[in-house]
């Protein structure tokens, strides 16, 4: 996945400002930053749903899988149904085996007759991001998929959000919790104001924090994020 | 498109409540409609007490009329609770029980006899009305003044055959009853031939002068009295109306009622189930995912389209299925049943998905459709000369931008061969339903930007 200089404006406020992107085949980028950075606008440019005002994107449509913040599912159907109704739209040849093959990596067999708005919000968002990777894509997009899920729903996520990235899925998501993209983002992508500010590892972070904000380096990872950022004037 | 189509009925079928009102409504609606087409106008319920003797007949030139029924008359139009005297009367109309009085009084019949004598008197009826509501009052002042006038044509009648034969006496002679003896009376006609035969056996003279001139008299008195005749039976009903239908061809009103019945059901069961589909899409997130490669907008609202008539069409049928139990319908033309529920079905859904795309809240969508459906349904039925000439043009604008009135012109033709033609509405609903798909894909711009 390659994204150069990405631009794209919303009347007279710039909501992405030139910002790149690079991620290798079973990486996990974690892109975190204030409200308003950009994270929601560069995930919906990356997944082809918005159209960029300047800059391009290296890579097919049909290649990323996008996983919206909110879970795109029919909540009166079941899981099954669900996911046989997308596998179908997708065209699978045999769309059964799909369903069967996604319950599993989903470890939702046991449900699959269940009505999705009877499910926990950690297992429909467990079905929203099996739907996203019906379409088998090299890259899959979450935009922040933890939102709402008690800590034993997140460990759970992580693990299969883990799991399909070490089966070579390139995963990008945005999260709010700078601790989950510290423990989950092998990289971190800092958005403030539609601007890329950092691009690296957690350590590499720090290491910037220790020379811009010396005060709040060996502080907790938030307490040293937000002093970087105030730094850097946001 | 077959699968989407799959999973709203699938959805459908997990909402109980939407499903049992889906069936429940148009079998509600054809048994209301099909009891009150059914039963017919109800009769105003009236008190009735006739005073006058048993006995009494109007009388012309001493002869009594037979009876002229006018009881029955009165009560074959209204149902008559007899009442024994006036202070009964009285307590119905002022206990409700009845719309109002009616009172012969005895010498109502005397009253008639009177107006062919030199001292004539008023006829009279009296009337008892609880008047506490003004639109009850008005009911019975037109059910009243009918009545009356209707029993006053029925005596007039009466009296203009009677007068009418008698001159038919007086013009070509004939048998005359008088206190049960028959007298035969000579008649104009053949007096004038017994006066014209005489006169050649009369000398010239003063008398035989005389003899022509009551000869020219008969003569004339009989050409004017042949006249006459005619146009004492004409008094009774002195203007005849001529009915022309210029434009336009009515069905039975029963079938009319039907296919509002129908159309209505049609308009509220498509443009919710679109419009609330649709906007269920966006509720449930689904839109952006499904837009994203999957299927194109304008198929997803061609889904939505066909979603509102395959159901539309269903629940119209099974109404009309219902109405059949009440009133019997030409099921040979089911073809055309067909083509106006599907034509008229389209043309909703297509409205029904450009509010939804409009709309966009499910809650919202489903306040908009009631909002114009409604109003827009009941505007359709004001007819032409019921309202000024600038607000019917205004009705007329507005019913004909909205999908119902071509749909329920479609249904009404349709349903009965004495029904207007189904080309024009048809062509309306089609290019409806083209209006209304653009507006819907320009509307899912902003659907899929929020």
């Amino acid at each position: 996945m390659q994204a150069r200089g990405l631009v794209k404006r919303y009347g007279e406020r710039e909501a992405l400002r030139g910002v790149d992107l690079v991620a290798e085949a079973g990486e996990l980028v974690a892109i975190i930053g204030p409200n308003g950075a950009g994270k929601t606008t560069l995930l919906s440019i990356l997944a082809g749903i918005l159209k960029p005002d300047a800059g391009e994107v290296g890579v097919d449509a049909g290649a990323v899988g996008w996983v919206p913040q909110q879970a795109a599912l029919y909540r009166r159907l079941t899981v099954e149904e669900n996911l046989l109704l997308f596998a179908r739209l997708e065209g699978h040849e045999d769309p059964h085996a799909s369903v069967e093959e996604m319950l599993e990596l989903a470890g939702l067999e046991a449900r699959r007759g269940e009505i999705v708005a009877r499910l926990s919000g950690g297992n429909q968002q467990r079905i929203n991001i099996a739907i996203g990777l019906l379409s088998r894509p090299a890259v899959l997009l979450l935009d922040e998929p933890s939102v709402g899920l008690d800590p034993r729903q997140r460990a759970r996520l992580w693990e299969f959000v883990s799991g399909l990235a070490g089966r070579g899925t390139t995963v990008i998501f945005s999260t709010h919790d700078i601790q989950e993209a510290e423990r989950y983002g092998r990289r971190l992508l800092v958005l403030a104001d539609g601007e890329s500010l950092f691009d690296g590892s957690a350590e590499g972070l720090r290491e910037a924090v220790r020379s811009e904000a010396p005060e709040a380096a060996d502080r907790d990872f938030e307490t040293a994020f937000v002093a970087y950022l105030h730094h850097r004037g946001h | 498109m077959r699968w989407l189509l799959l999973k709203d009925l699938q959805i459908l079928r997990r909402s109980p409540l939407q499903a049992v009102l889906l069936v429940a409504y148009p079998v509600l609606i054809a048994i209301l409609v099909g009891f009150a087409i059914s039963r017919g106008p109800e009769k105003p319920r009236i008190a009735f007490l006739n005073e006058v003797p048993a006995d009494t007949r109007v009388r012309v030139g001493g002869q009594q009329l037979p009876a002229a029924g006018v009881s029955d008359r009165i009560c074959s139009r209204v149902e008559c609770v007899h009442v024994k005297d006036r202070a009964e009367a009285v307590d119905e109309v002022q206990s409700g029980e009845v719309l109002a009085a009616l009172i012969l009084p005895a010498d109502l019949v005397d009253q008639i006899n009177s107006l062919s004598t030199l001292t004539p008197g008023t006829p009279k009826v009296e009337v008892l009305v609880n008047e506490e509501d003004p639109v009850k009052a008005q009911l019975v002042d037109e059910r009243i003044s009918t009545l009356l006038a209707q029993a006053n044509l029925a005596i007039a009648r009466r009296i203009a055959s009677e007068g009418g034969r008698y001159l038919d006496l007086i013009i070509n002679g004939g048998k005359f009853e008088v206190v049960g003896q028959a007298i035969q009376i000579l008649g104009l006609r053949a007096s004038a031939q017994i006066l014209e035969a005489l006169a050649p056996a009369l000398p010239p003279g003063p008398l035989r002068n005389s003899l022509g001139e009551v000869t020219d008299f008969t003569a004339r008195a009989r050409d004017n009295l042949d006249v006459a005749g005619p146009l004492i039976k004409r008094i009774a009903q002195p203007i005849v109306v001529e009915k022309e239908v210029v434009d336009g061809s009515a069905p039975p009103l029963e079938i009319f009622a039907i296919a509002v019945a129908a159309t209505l059901t049609l308009a509220f069961v498509t443009v919710l189930l679109v419009a609330g589909s649709l906007a269920l899409e966006r509720e449930e997130n689904a839109f952006a995912r499904l837009t994203r490669g999957l299927i194109s907008p304008s198929a997803l609202l061609g889904e939505k389209v066909l979603l509102g008539m395959a159901v539309g069409l269903v629940v119209t049928l099974l109404m009309l299925a219902g109405l059949q139990i009440f009133v019997p319908l030409q099921w040979d033309r089911l073809g055309l049943w067909l083509l106006a529920i599907l034509a008229g079905g389209g043309a909703l859904a297509a409205a029904g998905a450009a509010l939804g795309a409009a709309a966009r809240e499910v809650r919202a969508v489903s306040l908009l459709a009631f909002m114009v459906t409604l109003p827009v349904a009941f505007l359709s039925l004001v007819p032409s000369g019921a309202v000024g000439t600038g607000v019917f043009d205004l009705v007329e604008i507005v019913t004909a931008i909205f999908p119902f009135k071509p749909a329920l012109q479609a249904m009404t033709a349709a349903l009965d061969s004495a029904g207007p033609g189904i080309g024009g509405p048809l062509l309306h609903l089609a290019v409806l339903i083209v209006a209304y798909g653009l507006l819907a894909r320009l509307a899912l711009k902003r659907f899929a930007a929020a």
